[in-house]
């Protein structure tokens, strides 16, 4: 991938949203909690769309959830893309709630909605850590 | 004056020749000359004249400059409404809120689009903060969320790898007839799988038609519609719902939002869906119009891949779909067009792909803003 063109895909990291880009750093997915009353929310805004409580805490989540979809991307949009196309995109349901677009990290032939996935951490060729998936695979049995 | 809500009618209807707009050039066109070309048109197609129009509602072109080129100097209410396809509903809705409470009696809905010459993309430019942690992932574009929606819906009730084709065909077939259609050629179930993917597993020809075009109707009361050119077409209901989240992804695939805007259209009008003769619904992708199908109550949950038949959705079928061939043929008009071609179809103006004895048109976009309408003809009154 071009890393110029790459880079320029990034969100910019802002006041509001370091502690997420901090969390990736650390290997560990950060969200949003309200501190009233516990819904997490992504990405990341100022109130609770919930109980629309302004008050909230960065916590860290399990980084487990489920693959509710995917694609694979044929067309250029971007040229950062052009030369890994066609590429997978997922929607991931995190358990904790909210849903996240993003990618696998390995894609098995075998892929199904609702297979279940956990976070890893890669850091890219920029200076982030970017959040993807793995799917979860039964622990064989000894 | 005020009126009843079901006693107001959309009584002119204009547009631009979508398919002479295909042609290349080198400039974008002016989208307020198209969006003039077509009010010019419907002001024709009823005989009203220019300046009874005192509601100016408009997409995609703003009202300012419109008001300005149109010489509509002192419209009693304006309102600009974004530029996206769930809008051209919301249109109609507002025109007949706005003569039922009496602030406007006569409501011009103008849409302009110069979207091919002006090389949109409908992909890659960004979208704010919804979509901003996206992009790094490559995920761009109205048509992959939609193809994430379908893909799962594929997952759940076992839709086969051409469950879609209908669709395409369906729509080529009616734009053969229609001569204002862009792309007129008839396509088989093999080209539709051998069309490249776009966002697997949606293909190209599951892809509504980038287009220049423009698209008018005028909205009145249905006793002013007694008194001009042609036959009224009056709204019988109209409804909408929101389903708005971060994604254009809807993890219902719209169900609950159309549920709730189907039950209210049902039991206002006292039509049944399978009462409707004629359905016009909002295919920005093709999957949309299976989920809009189930929504609103004419195809079984999780059937309606199956229940789409090239035979039963002809426009002398049981079932007529998207007459005029819709956005993946006709031109990608953001469902302004499918509302022209509804009045057409109650007139009978809609010459070879004219639905036989048509008296009632359900509109229906399954999108963040859910909208339908229920359109009827006089016959429908008599019924
Ligand atoms: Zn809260």
């Amino acid at each position: 991938m071009n890393a110029e063109s790459y880079e320029r895909l990034l969100p910019e990291i802002t006041p509001e949203n370091r502690p997420f880009w901090d969390g990736l750093a650390e290997n560990e997915l950060r969200l949003q909690c309200c501190d009233a009353c516990g819904e997490y929310r992504f990405p990341d805004s100022e109130v609770c769309p919930r109980c629309l409580s302004g008050s909230f805490s960065w916590r860290a989540v399990s980084g487990k959830g489920r693959l509710w979809s995917w694609i694979r991307m044929h067309q250029k949009y971007f040229d950062a893309f052009d030369e890994v196309r066609p590429y997978l995109v997922a929607y991931i349901k995190l358990d904790e709630g909210p849903a996240v677009i993003s990618t696998l990290g390995e894609t098995p032939d075998d892929l199904a909605i609702d297979l279940p996935v956990r976070a890893v951490f890669e850091p890219g060729f920029s200076e982030r850590t970017v959040l993807k998936f793995t799917v979860e695979r039964p622990e064989p049995v000894a | 004056m005020q009126h009843e809500p079901a006693e107001i009618a959309i009584v002119g209807v204009g547009q631009s020749d979508f398919r002479a707009l295909y042609a290349p050039t080198d400039r974008p066109r002016d989208a307020y000359a198209l969006a003039a070309g077509a009010l010019r048109e419907a002001i024709d197609d009823c005989g009203i004249d220019k300046d009874e129009i005192d509601g100016l509602l408009c997409s995609r072109v703003e009202y300012g400059r419109l008001a300005t080129v149109l010489g509509l100097r002192n419209p009693r209410f304006v309102h600009d409404l974004e530029g996206s396809g769930r809008m051209s509903g919301v249109a109609l809705q507002e025109a007949v809120a706005l003569i039922a409470n009496g602030a406007a009696d006569v409501v011009a809905c103008v849409y302009g689009n110069n979207g091919r010459s002006a090389r949109m993309r409908y992909g890659g430019e960004g979208g704010g903060p919804t979509v901003a942690y996206d992009e790094m992932y490559g995920m761009t574009s109205p048509g992959a969320y939609v193809a994430m929606m379908y893909q799962r819906y594929r997952g759940m009730y076992g839709a086969s790898e051409d469950a879609l084709a209908p669709l395409a065909i369906n729509n080529r077939r009616h734009a053969a007839l229609n001569p204002a259609a862009v792309l007129q050629k008839e396509i088989t179930r093999e080209d539709y799988l051998e069309s490249r993917f776009i966002a697997e597993p949606l293909r190209l020809l599951d892809y509504c038609l980038i287009n220049d075009g423009a698209v008018a109707f005028i909205v009145t009361s249905m006793e002013r519609a007694r008194t001009l050119r042609k036959p009224p077409v009056r709204v019988a209901a109209t409804a909408g719902m929101a389903h708005i989240t971060n994604y254009y992804t809807a993890e219902d695939f719209f169900y609950s939002a159309c549920q709730d805007v189907a039950s209210r259209l049902y039991r206002q009008t006292g039509i049944a869906p399978e009462e409707v003769d004629c359905l016009q619904i909002y295919d920005n992708f093709t999957p949309t119009i299976v989920f809009t199908l189930e929504g609103f109550n004419h195809a079984p949950r999780g059937e309606g891949w199956s229940w789409v038949d090239e035979e039963k959705i002809r426009h002398d079928g049981p079932r007529p779909l998207n007459t005029a061939g819709g956005h993946t043929s006709e031109s990608y008009m953001q469902g302004w067009a499918h509302h022209v071609e509804s009045v057409r179809q109650l007139r009978g103006e809609a010459g070879a792909r004219q639905v036989p004895g048509c008296r009632t048109v359900q509109y229906m976009c399954a999108s963040p803003i859910v909208t339908s309408h229920i359109l009827t003809n006089d016959e429908a009154v008599a019924r």
